[in-house]
């Protein structure tokens, strides 16, 4: 791989290391292998997908760190304890309320925040969160905004309309605004649909509210495409042959469209844990004292004169695995769909 | 042009009416609980609670709440049951600075992208193309509320200590009428870290379309009557390269004044109306939420409203386009 590094991909290169396929004849690979192959030359973008996945495994593993190194939860005070430090006994927090910086030892590894937690166990298990927040909510909006965008393109009409209105509506708001008006709401007073009921503090709620919220994004361009898809003879075919309309959809439609679905995929996992970050900065995200990176940053800033470093580690964090994200989703976008234009407001 | 200007205007009415459905369904009926106890804020009396529910009708059918909603946001009668104050003044009072942090970020932001995107673009595949490639993925991967928070830190704070004078000040904000330098002295931080996502994203907007018009006709033309290079990058090149950004750019500052400057002003403590939104979070105060909420995304739909309405009157291919998709 090493001697194709970072060179400027075209289609042409795509082809010139498979001999085994035949260009141009009946026998060429499928778009899959196409944009398998094209990704693979790009080291610098898979090197960051890797990054990534090191990242989610690193944070799930929290709990074993938390247990067998550092000996704490994330939610436990130190406020009162001592601990030593090359061969010194020191307070955890100071008796100026300045909390302990890193020790580079398995207890308080990065040092503790103003309650006397442990801040890399928190710095973990926030980023147990934060992850678990942006994959489920880029899950939740990929599966609604495929179907919505299937639904509308397909049926037209006034099953369009309606659907098309309400992502007009959804789009309209300041990305920000719409998670504040739902974060706060919900934290005030939980949610009750039905059978389900979902108290203020649960995580559901932000992964909740950033699911909604990037629907539209992903729905329009979905629709377009649907749109002239269900005009393609291919779907005529399928039609001509007896095939009902949910069929059709499934097995002539949707294998044309989950590639935008996948090029989108990673962006929306990275902008949705920097919204995430923003909601829980300003309140109306993850609620204390359920550590994410947003809140750690909250925490954080309220003391970076003395302990600089409770604001600036998380924000690293988040700048990393986002990071990781945007390049890989990037090449992704490339392989797949190079003219595809994904924008995502946060 | 008259009838695209009036269909334009019925469906940007039709989308606010809409949007204030919305509004009134997220903090009235979508949350589980009493609408009138999460109105009140943290301790409410009785009493208050009482009020309240009188007063927003609480307690009649729903499309009474709904108006009486709706009377309450915009008779500019509002007032917050944390601190009693007039909600619709107080927005009022950080209007110019939240105008200010966003005028000013928009035109850095232009500014920069533009120089950063044409010499990318000039030095495609290069050196210096990489290097800004990766400059301008870190600026958008960046959370612009830690950004501020650091920049705040170490450039206002921290540096201020070391030079012995402040290059630049701690946050806050100083009217315009009061010293138009320390009024502009105060914005600089808070400008810069609004503005280097939008400068990382329109950067590489602009250097796309300016590789995509290279490759055009009439640059060629332009080229083969021998101009000189600088000359068709810029008149030729570079003017055509802007038409969708500037789109973007009228967009993107509707957002950002609608509530997308939200952190900055927050992190710098500008009392814009975002700050205002921010405080009120943290007491868990409903009314000025709502009303910004609602403000907000208001002007965000009166803005592209606006801008859809220049477009047609100077591009006429857009109202024709439009004659039969219009919504």
């Amino acid at each position: 791989m090493s001697e194709t590094a970072d060179r400027p991909v075209s289609d042409l290169d795509a082809f010139s290391d498979a001999p085994a396929v035949t260009v141009g004849g009946s026998g060429g690979a499928s778009p899959w292998r196409l944009a398998a192959r094209r990704l693979r030359k790009r080291p610098g973008a898979l090197a960051m997908g890797i990054v990534f996945l090191v990242l989610v495994a690193v944070m799930l593993a929290a709990p074993l760190y938390a247990r067998h190194v550092a000996d704490t939860t994330p939610y436990e005070n130190h406020l009162s304890d001592q601990i030593e430090v090359g061969g010194e006994t020191v307070n955890v927090v100071g008796f100026d309320g300045v909390p302990i910086g890193p020790t580079w030892r398995g207890k308080f590894l990065l040092g503790a925040d103003s309650n006397g937690r442990d801040v890399a166990v928190r710095l973990l298990y926030g980023g147990r969160n934060s992850l678990l927040i942006g994959l489920s909510a880029a899950l939740i909006t990929t599966v609604l905004g495929l179907t919505t965008g299937l639904l509308a393109g397909y049926f037209r009409g006034w099953t369009d309309s309606v659907l098309s209105r309400i992502m007009d509506v959804l789009w309209a708001f300041p990305v920000i605004l719409l998670g504040i008006a739902l974060g706060t709401s919900l934290s005030l007073g939980g949610l009750k649909a039905g059978p389900v009921e979902v108290s203020g503090g649960s995580l559901a709620i932000p992964i909740f509210v950033i699911a909604v919220i990037y629907v539209p994004y992903l729905a329009r361009p979905i629709r377009g495409e649907v749109l002239s898809l269900r005009e393609k003879e291919f779907v005529e075919a399928a039609r001509a042959q007896g095939m009902g309309p949910i069929r059709l959809i499934h097995s002539e439609i949707l294998p044309n469209v989950i590639s935008t679905g996948l090029v989108f995929f990673p962006l929306l996992v990275a902008n949705a844990i920097l919204l995430e970050a923003a909601l829980s900065f300003l309140g109306a995200g993850v609620q204390p004292p359920e550590p994410s990176w947003g809140t750690m940053i909250d925490e954080g800033v309220e003391r970076i004169v003395t302990a600089p470093a409770l604001a600036i580690v998380p924000g690293a964090m988040i700048v990393l695995t986002v990071l990781s994200l945007n390049v890989f989703g990037e090449a992704v976008r490339d392989a797949l769909d190079p003219r595809a234009k994904v924008r995502i407001e946060h | 042009m008259a009838r695209f200007a009036i269909r334009r205007i019925g469906s940007m009415i039709l989308v606010l009416f809409a949007v204030s459905v919305l509004t009134f369904l997220i903090f009235n009926v979508i949350p589980n609980g009493d609408p009138a106890v999460r109105m009140a804020g943290k301790q409410p009396t009785a009493t208050q609670v009482e009020a309240i529910r009188e007063e927003w009708g609480f307690n009649e059918p729903i499309y009474t709440q709904y108006a009486k909603t709706m009377e309450n946001l915009f008779s500019g009668n509002m007032i917050s049951y944390f601190n009693q104050l007039n909600v619709v003044e107080e927005i009022w009072k950080g209007v110019p600075r939240t105008f200010a942090l966003a005028f000013g970020a928009a035109i850095i932001w232009m500014a920069f992208a533009m120089a950063l995107g044409l010499w990318s673009a000039m030095k495609a595949g290069g050196k210096s193309d990489t290097l800004l490639n990766v400059f301008a993925l870190i600026g958008i991967s960046m959370p612009v509320f830690w950004l501020g928070a650091l920049m705040n830190q170490y450039l206002g704070f921290e540096l201020t200590q070391v030079l012995g004078f402040e290059l630049f000040p701690n946050g806050g904000y100083v009217e315009f009428s009061n010293s138009p330098f320390e009024w502009f002295h105060h914005m600089l931080l808070p400008w810069f870290a609004l503005s280097i996502l939008f400068i990382g994203f329109y950067s590489r907007v602009l250097r796309a379309n300016i590789l995509e018009t290279m490759d055009e006709d009439y640059v060629r033309t332009a080229r083969a009557k021998g101009l000189s290079e600088r000359r068709v990058l810029i008149h030729h090149v570079l003017r055509n390269s802007m038409i969708s950004v500037v789109t973007l750019w009228g967009l993107d500052f509707a957002v950002v004044i609608g509530g997308g400057a939200i952190l900055t002003e927050t992190v710098f403590n500008l009392q814009g109306v975002g700050q205002y939104a921010a405080d009120a979070i943290g007491q868990l105060d409903q009314p000025p939420i709502m009303a910004v909420t609602m403000f907000g995304a208001f002007f965000v739909v009166f803005f592209n409203a606006v801008i859809d309405i220049v477009y047609a009157a100077l591009d006429p291919r857009i109202r024709l386009e439009a004659g039969d998709t219009a919504t």
